[in-house]
């Protein structure tokens, strides 16, 4: 059994992917475009869906210079689907960690308990200047305070007691009273418990806060895996950038691709070729990971052959499952909730 | 001056759903689910099917409060605007979506970003409701937490649009490649940063997204302070006005009028549509009946009571709604912002009001819920027929005192529905409503000039 991600990021990972895609540049921002990789991936039975984001356009240079916000992108196809997850990167830094929980607990609320985060730690000075910031937020902050948020009403507060006049119980709705380093947040969230009771946190491995994460993300190191389950992260994901042999050889298309723009290394793993030996590949992983996301360099191009060779090994998330169900997580009691 | 009189204007309409608050009445089973999305999806459509111009949602940045207490009493709990605006353009194809994003607790990139991917998603439909906030309270929930002092609010608002309008402009309109085989994805010197470095507002930023098929996001503001005006004035293609009583609209739009001249702007560019209440019956009587029926939802014995404790800022629980005003003294204090935003004229003189009402309810031997049902401010309620509502709004926009209104409902979707059926053919058969839609996008929707 594995789990299999996918970023849907604009027009594929690789920054040159825009040549590949088979119409106009400017189209990748449209919603028809969105529409059209999240249906073919909830289609083809992936368990998740991802969308990385920046708070500046994604290649400093003029190639890709454009991206749409990763939340609106998906709250947008969160009432078009009923199965996949949705997982936007939204950034600690760069936003208000209670707006950022409040979004993602919408986002939970949207797609009827399909939301993830991936956690987004852009903090280069460019980006924090973006908001006006100095330093870095601490990312095991940000999580710390969302998930407070998320229970800070308990999932039976609002009783409609129509006798007593009361909406809610005020009693199983709680302040949170965080006092972090840099912020600190009162609570409670504006939004009722969403419907997962937290949204799954998925956090790249070089954060280091595997112990607040439902999903570690990894790259080639494997060690990493091993420390991430013993720091009692519930499912580990290798990160694995794809470019598969089609029409021409996997890495003559790279060398293309590459030619255009160059692909820096981000630390994954990355499969070149075959889709035959991407999927030995994959049967090889477990146990020490419990899935993947992937990252088509061209969605135009690897996504049909990914949704068609790959994703079908596995079986699909059930209509109207949770994402916590289809990833096997248990839904967590609020903190808050009396025993 | 003679009064304007324009018989093909027409009348706008918008739903203006704060999604919490006293004016739903939850005790109904008229209304569904609060933070459901099939709610709001069945409302948008619901909206869509009407015509209408544009549905709005609230902002919500912390939960009320009574005597440190959760308020227990009204609906609680929504999803954040642009959020479920993203979701709701997907399940909708004409209709405005309109976010209420304050000005004090958000950075600029990172809000005009969102309402810029929320334009493009939509296709032209998003819109801003753009507000302040000054309290302390509020900002518990947020970095830079009570920073802003009342009277510097409009002057990081208006920094704040400025940056915003400078990020939806700052790519030229053929910045991106029109075919694969470009240099670069978008053409050099194309793409302009934005730079800002003062004391309220200090950013440098690029926008990730060029301009939708609208231009920018529409803009609303709804503050009735002179800096609200100004700021109006200056930046807003709406006004969300509380001047809804037809001889204070016709002021407000004058004085209105008046300042976009003097801010080089013609008077036909901006819409002025305030709020309102509206309550139907087949006949005059079951209006009025339904109305008095709402208030009395609205205001409910225990809510008077917590109407109370605001101002005398003591338990008063052990009191009877139905007996006469406590005979206890009110604390010194003036009131605390926790059961929502005060109006500034509330924020001190408490006593002064406390006098008034105990010289009311003895002249008058009215009950605490009497009372309170009497001075609580409420939203100008039309209360009628359909064809006396069509008539009264017809009147309103031919002699230009609005262009239209934005509705406040109070059963979610009971009420709306009503609305719909009852009166859009009632002003359609007047030749004051929309018969289809003939744009697509909001600003077009509005008939407001394409932005410069």
């Amino acid at each position: 059994m594995m789990l299999i991600a996918v970023d849907l990021d604009g027009d594929g990972a690789h920054p040159a992917a825009w040549r590949h895609s088979g119409r106009r540049p400017g189209d990748v921002l449209t919603a028809a475009a969105l529409r059209e990789v999240v249906g073919a991936a909830e289609a083809a039975g992936f368990a998740l869906a991802t969308f990385a984001d920046s708070p500046l356009p994604p290649s400093r240079g003029l190639e890709a210079a454009g991206r749409l916000e990763a939340g609106t992108r998906a709250a947008h196809v969160a009432p078009l689907t009923d199965r996949i997850g949705l997982a936007p990167t939204l950034h600690v830094s760069t936003t208000e960690p209670f707006h950022l929980a409040t979004q993602l607990a919408s986002l939970d609320y949207a797609s009827n308990g399909r939301a993830g985060w991936v956690v987004g730690t852009a903090s280069d000075p460019d980006d924090l200047a973006t908001v006006g910031a100095d330093s870095p937020t601490d990312p095991a902050e940000v999580v710390e305070v969302a998930r407070r948020l998320w229970d800070s009403w308990e999932d039976d507060a609002v009783i409609k007691d129509v006798a007593t006049g009361r909406y809610l119980d005020a009693d199983r709705v709680h302040h949170v009273d965080y006092a972090g380093a840099s912020f600190s947040v009162t609570g409670p969230l504006i939004t009722p418990r969403p419907p997962q009771g937290q949204v799954v946190v998925l956090a790249p491995a070089e954060l280091d806060i595997d112990f607040q994460a439902d999903i570690v993300l990894v790259g080639r190191d494997f060690t990493r895996a091993v420390q991430a389950k013993e720091a009692g992260a519930p499912l580990v994901f290798a990160e694995i950038e794809v470019v598969l042999d089609a029409g021409a050889p996997g890495d003559e298309r790279l060398a293309e691709l590459d030619g255009a723009s160059p692909w820096p290394d981000s630390g994954r793993l990355r499969h070149t070729g075959s889709v035959a030996a991407l999927v030995d590949l994959l049967r090889s992983l477990p146990p020490a990971v419990d899935g993947v996301r992937l990252h088509p360099a061209t969605l135009a191009v690897d996504l049909p052959i990914l949704a068609r060779e790959v994703a079908g090994l596995f079986p699909p998330p059930q209509k109207g499952a949770t994402l916590r169900s289809t990833l096997g997580l248990p839904r967590p009691a609020s903190r808050f909730a009396r025993r | 001056m003679t009064t304007p009189y324009d018989p093909n204007a027409q009348v706008h309409l918008g739903v203006f759903y704060t999604g919490v608050g006293p004016q739903l009445i939850w005790t109904s089973t008229g209304n569904k689910p609060h933070v459901a999305i099939e709610t709001f999806t069945e409302v948008a459509q619901l909206l869509e099917r009407g015509l209408f111009d544009a549905f709005f949602l609230g902002e919500g940045l912390r939960v009320r409060e009574n005597q440190g207490r959760i308020y227990d009493l009204d609906v609680a709990g929504r999803p954040d605007a642009i959020t479920q605006l993203s979701a709701l353009a997907a399940v909708t194809e004409r209709i405005g979506l309109v976010a209420t994003q304050n000005t004090t607790y958000n950075y600029p990139a990172d809000l005009a970003r969102r309402l810029a991917s929320l334009d493009l998603l939509s296709d032209g439909r998003a819109g801003w409701n753009v507000v302040t906030t000054d309290n302390a309270w509020t900002g518990a929930n947020f970095r830079h937490g009570g920073w802003l002092p009342h009277e510097r609010r409009y002057e990081r608002a208006t920094e704040f649009v400025e940056t915003a309008k400078a990020l939806w402009s700052s790519w030229e309109p053929d910045a991106v490649a029109d075919s694969a085989e470009a240099k670069s994805w978008a053409r050099p010197g194309a793409v302009h940063d934005v730079q800002k470095d003062s004391d309220l507002v200090r950013l440098h930023a690029r926008a990730t997204v060029p301009a939708s098929r609208q231009g920018r996001p529409v803009l609303f503001q709804a503050g009735d302070s002179d800096g609200g005006r100004e700021l109006a004035a200056r930046h807003a293609d709406v006004v969300f006005s509380a001047n809804t009583d037809y001889d204070k609209a016709v002021v407000y739009a004058a004085d209105l009028r008046a300042r976009l001249t003097r801010h080089g702007r013609s008077p036909d560019s901006l819409r002025i549509l305030p709020g309102a209440s509206v309550i139907l019956g087949d006949t005059p009587e079951e209006a009025v009946e339904r109305a008095r029926w709402v208030r009395e939802e609205q205001i409910s014995g225990p809510r008077a009571i917590a109407f109370l404790e605001q101002y005398w800022n003591t338990d008063l629980s052990a009191y009877d709604p139905n007996g006469p005003l406590p005979g206890i003294e009110p604390s010194e204090g003036e009131l605390d912002p926790s059961r929502g935003t005060i109006p500034i004229e509330r924020r001190t003189g408490k006593h002064a009001l406390i006098a008034e009402w105990r010289a009311l309810s003895e002249a008058e031997n009215l009950s605490i819920l009497q009372l309170v049902r009497r001075v609580t401010p409420e939203h100008r309620t039309f209360v009628g027929t359909p064809s006396q509502i069509a008539d009264e709004w017809t009147h309103y926009v031919r002699t230009r005192a609005v262009d239209g209104f934005n509705i406040t409902p109070h059963l979610v979707p009971s009420s709306l529905e009503d609305v719909v059926d009852k009166l859009v053919p009632e002003l359609q058969e007047r030749g004051a409503y929309r018969t289809a839609y003939e744009g697509t996008t909001l600003r077009e929707h509005l008939a407001l000039p394409t932005p410069a």
